[in-house]
Formats: C-alpha cells, structure tokens, sequence
C-alpha cells in the first residue's frame, strides 16, 4: 500500500518534471518558428481554421440558451432591455474563453496527440532525432505557438457569433427593442476590465491545452492502446485544468 | 602518421558497455568494435537487444556503465549539440522506413539537405535526384510514402540517409518483410553504398543468409553477451555448438525445440490439466 502510493507519487512528480523540462526545450526553440513561418501557417490552418466549424455552431447556439434564458428572468424583474448586456458580459468574461477552450482541447488537442503520438510510433520522432533535426523545435514548436495564437482568436469569434446568437433569439424572436440591446450592452461592457481580461484567459488556456497535448503526444508509450491512452489523457487533464485556472483567473481578474 | 592511425582505428568502439531495461539486463559487458570502410553486421535472436545497440551508438539511449567511441569521440558525454554535429556524420535506417508521412519523397530526400546546408533548390534538387537516381526511384519521386511499398520506402529512407554522404550507416532488420526481389535489390544497394562511397556499414539482423553474403565482419549476440565474432567464413566452421544452430538454424541443438516440461508420458497419464 504504502509501496504503491510512493510509486504512484514518484510517477507523478516524474511526470510533471518531464513536462516542465519538455516546454523549456520546446520555447527554447521559438526563435526557429520565425524563421519557418510557413509551418507556422499550415500548423494555425489545421489547428485553427479547421476548428472554425465547430466554434462558430458551439457559440451560436450558446448565444441563443443565453438569450433564452436570460430573458426569461429578466423579463420578471422589467429588465428585458438589458438582455445584450447579459449575454455580452457573460460570453466575454466566460463562457467564450472557457467553452471555445473546452472545445479546442477535444477537437485540437486531441489531434495534436494523436498526430505526434503516431509519429513516434511510426519512428518518425527517432528518425529526425538520427537526422540531427531536433524535433521539439522542427515539430513541436510551431505546433505549440500555433495554439497559442489561435485560442484567443477562435474565443473571440466564438463571443461574437454568441452574441448574435442572443440577438437572434431576444431580439428576433422574443421582442426585446433592437437599440436598447446594443446600447445597454456598449455602456455596460468595459474593454479592458471584461474584453482584454477575456482575451488574457483565453491566451492562458490555449497555452496549457496546446502544452499538454503536444508533451502527452511526445511523451506516449507509442504503440496503439498507448495513444488511445494519451488522447484521452491531453481531454481530460486540459478540461480540468481549464476549469480549475479559470477559477484562480477569475479570482485575480475579477476580485 | 595522424593519418595512419585514423585509418586503421576501429570507427565504433564500445568498451565494457552494459544497458539495463527495468530488471532485464540487455548487454552485460560487452566489447565491439566496428572497422572503418566494412560492412559489419550484428546478429542475433529477436529481443536480444540489437536495435538498442545501435540506437546507444547513436547516443539516443545512454549505457548503465562502460561507454561507446564513434570517431573518437565519447557519445554517453557528449552535450546535445556535439550529439547532433556527430549525427550529420551518420545515418540510421529505421526498419519501417521512417519516412515523414506529411512529405513527398522528394521532400523526405531533400529534408536533411534543407535543414542542415544552405545550398540553392537547384542544387538541392540536383541532389535529390541523383540520390534517388542511386536507389532507382527517381521516376517516385512525386509519390506519398503511403503510396510506397516496404522495399520502396526503405529504398527512399535509404536515398535520405546518403543525402548528406555520412561517414556510416547503421541499418535496423534492413530484410525483414521483403519479398526475394526487393531483398535482393537491398543487399546490393547496401554492398554498392558501402563500396562506392566508402562508408562504413553496420547491419543489424537475423536473417542469416542475406546478412553473411554481404558482412566482413559478424558479431553474434546473445542474452547480453557477445558470443561469436569473427568473419562469416571462420564462424561456419569455429563457432560455437550455439553459433552453429543459429547460422544454420537448426530446429534443435543448445537451443532446445521444447520448453522446458516434465517427462511426456508422465504427463499424458497425470489427467492434471494446470
């Protein structure tokens, strides 16, 4: 028993050194990315705009449960007209970085481990490591800053189409008035303290999804049952620690 | 002198060298040591840690004790960017290939060439095509690795492990898969590589016949020692009861064809089924 859990512990503390030293090899070869920027636009191509989908329909709808509901207490209290400034303030403070990353993490995440999991197991890793190509630089890198960029960009875009969304649902159909839903929403919504605070939450979260997807990947035992592991493990680890940081983030931001 | 000396100093030197995995001993104190300019090959059965051996020549795994000199210089010690200057100098080819599935085989050909030298796309195209001319695939060279078959793929692996004219290169189970023809086709480009553009060769496998027909020189390995050495001629007829079997494969000999198990017809009357 006791055996057992200091293994557990030795394998857990192993693991988050492995991580650590990883992301310094890793930023340690951004300089590079600059100068390969082409891998950088393919690797924004695959891990962004290919998550577009998925993010625009996610946010529409969110939008729309948001306007719905917002306006059913609102109406209660005569406050229908602030209904912009709900779903606004909502979406930019939380539910755009923290669903857009939930949603990055299962849809990008898990291809960046899989993709780097795989080429670890078809040799390809070990091949450019022979080849005197460091592949935490040539593979990694660009694959990591790429996450970076995209997770604040595709969070934005998730809080516009949300507030379309409750546009179309408290606007359109509920018959809340057109000017005060803008209006309320541009006098009430602050661009530093929600929208930059927004933004500075979503940078953090697609730093650590795209960290734990990119470190579980290279870090797999690379046969399948060990991918197929390691996937689950880059959803899982990066849900909860997007919960578990907004939390803290939220706590300093909003204190 | 200096040069004589050069020349004649054995390319790989592993000294006393032993490797654990977990509780299981790979190499328990071995010494080989790998000629310049000759195709040295090293056999034995599966598992008995011939890829590991080269993959600690190459310094991507570090030994338990002992060490290993390529060229001179001490792998376990080197920093990671003498490891990679020494790693330009040779080349490894994997036994899948290992070929960059996201690149054409022109790209895989010309990547070590674009990563590590500045010259012009003409010149590196030139490059390229005169390698892949050497493997006889330069018709291939717009073709994915997924539309390649086993041979051809090692065949591409093979045009990018020459790209940057190493000074050796190490095969992993370079036969294993292969039909008699592409087998023949590797055996002959491996034999040709070595002789025309004076590399030094280490072939690791277990299939005897193919691996004798080319090698100079043959370590046997086994259980983490190494237990016959020598040319391929003088091991066929001093080698050990061991070496023997395994050259000729022999389904029995030191290497029992049965598992160890109580005497049959006891067995067979017992009626126990554990």
């Amino acid at each position: 028993m006791i055996r057992a859990l200091g293994r557990m512990g030795i394998s857990a503390f192993g693991w988050l050194g492995r991580s650590w030293i990883f992301l310094f090899y890793v930023l340690s070869g951004m300089f590079g990315v600059i100068k390969r920027w082409r891998d950088l636009i393919s690797q924004l191509y695959s891990i962004g705009v290919l998550s577009l989908v998925i993010i625009v329909v996610s946010g529409f709808f969110v939008g729309m449960v948001l306007g719905l509901q917002g306006y059913n207490t609102l109406v209660d209290f005569g406050a229908a007209e602030s209904l912009g400034v709900v779903v606004a303030l909502s979406l930019v403070r939380e539910l755009g970085p923290v669903v857009a990353a939930l949603l990055f993490a299962g849809r990008a995440g898990s291809a960046l481990t899989a993709e780097i999991g795989l080429m670890k197991s078809t040799e390809q890793i070990s091949a450019m490591e022979m080849m005197a190509v460091d592949p935490l630089h040539r593979v990694v890198a660009p694959r990591l800053l790429a996450g970076v960029i995209a997770m604040p960009l595709l969070a934005a875009i998730f809080s516009a189409v949300g507030v379309y969304g409750g546009y179309f649902v408290g606007v359109g159909l509920l018959g809340v008035d057109d000017g005060a839903f803008w209006s309320q929403m541009q006098s009430a919504v602050d661009f530093h303290e929600d929208v930059m605070n927004g933004v500075i939450k979503s940078i953090v979260f697609g730093f650590v999804v795209t960290w734990i997807a990119v470190f579980e990947g290279y870090d797999t035992i690379p046969t399948s049952e060990g991918i197929s592991r390691a996937t689950t493990r880059t959803v899982v680890n990066s849900s909860l620690a997007i919960l578990a940081l907004d939390f803290v983030l939220t706590a300093i931001m909003f204190d | 002198m200096v040069l004589d000396q050069q020349t004649t100093e054995p390319l790989v030197r592993a000294e006393g060298l032993s490797f654990e995995r977990g509780d299981r001993v790979i190499f328990d104190k071995v010494n080989i040591e790998i000629p310049r300019g000759k195709i040295t090959a090293i056999m034995g059965p599966s598992g008995c840690g011939k890829t590991t051996l080269l993959r600690l020549i190459a310094g991507q795994l570090k030994p338990k004790t002992g060490t290993i000199f390529v060229d001179g210089l001490e792998v376990p010690r080197l920093s990671r960017k003498d490891l990679f200057t020494l790693r330009k100098r040779m080349s490894m080819l994997f036994q899948s290939g290992a070929l960059l599935t996201d690149l054409s085989v022109f790209d895989n050909v010309a990547f070590p060439l674009v990563e590590h030298t500045d010259l012009s796309e003409e010149a590196i195209r030139t490059l390229v095509l005169m390698k892949l001319e050497a493997v006889g695939l330069r018709g291939a060279r717009d073709l994915m690795p997924s539309e390649l078959s086993g041979g051809m793929a090692r065949r591409v692996a093979l045009a990018r492990a020459i790209a940057l004219d190493p000074m050796m290169i190490m095969y992993d189970e370079p036969f294993t898969g292969q039909d008699p023809i592409s087998m023949g086709v590797l055996i002959r480009l491996i034999k040709l590589m070595n002789d025309a553009m004076h590399l030094t060769s280490i072939v690791v496998s277990h299939d005897v016949k193919e691996t004798l027909s080319i090698a100079d020189y043959v370590y046997i390995l086994s259980a983490g020692k190494v237990v016959g050495k020598g040319t391929p001629d003088s091991l066929q007829t001093a080698g050990s009861e061991w070496v023997k079997q395994f050259l000729n494969a022999l389904p029995d000999g030191p290497v029992r064809f049965h598992y160890p198990a109580d005497d049959l017809a006891k067995d067979l009357v017992s009626g126990d089924r554990s």
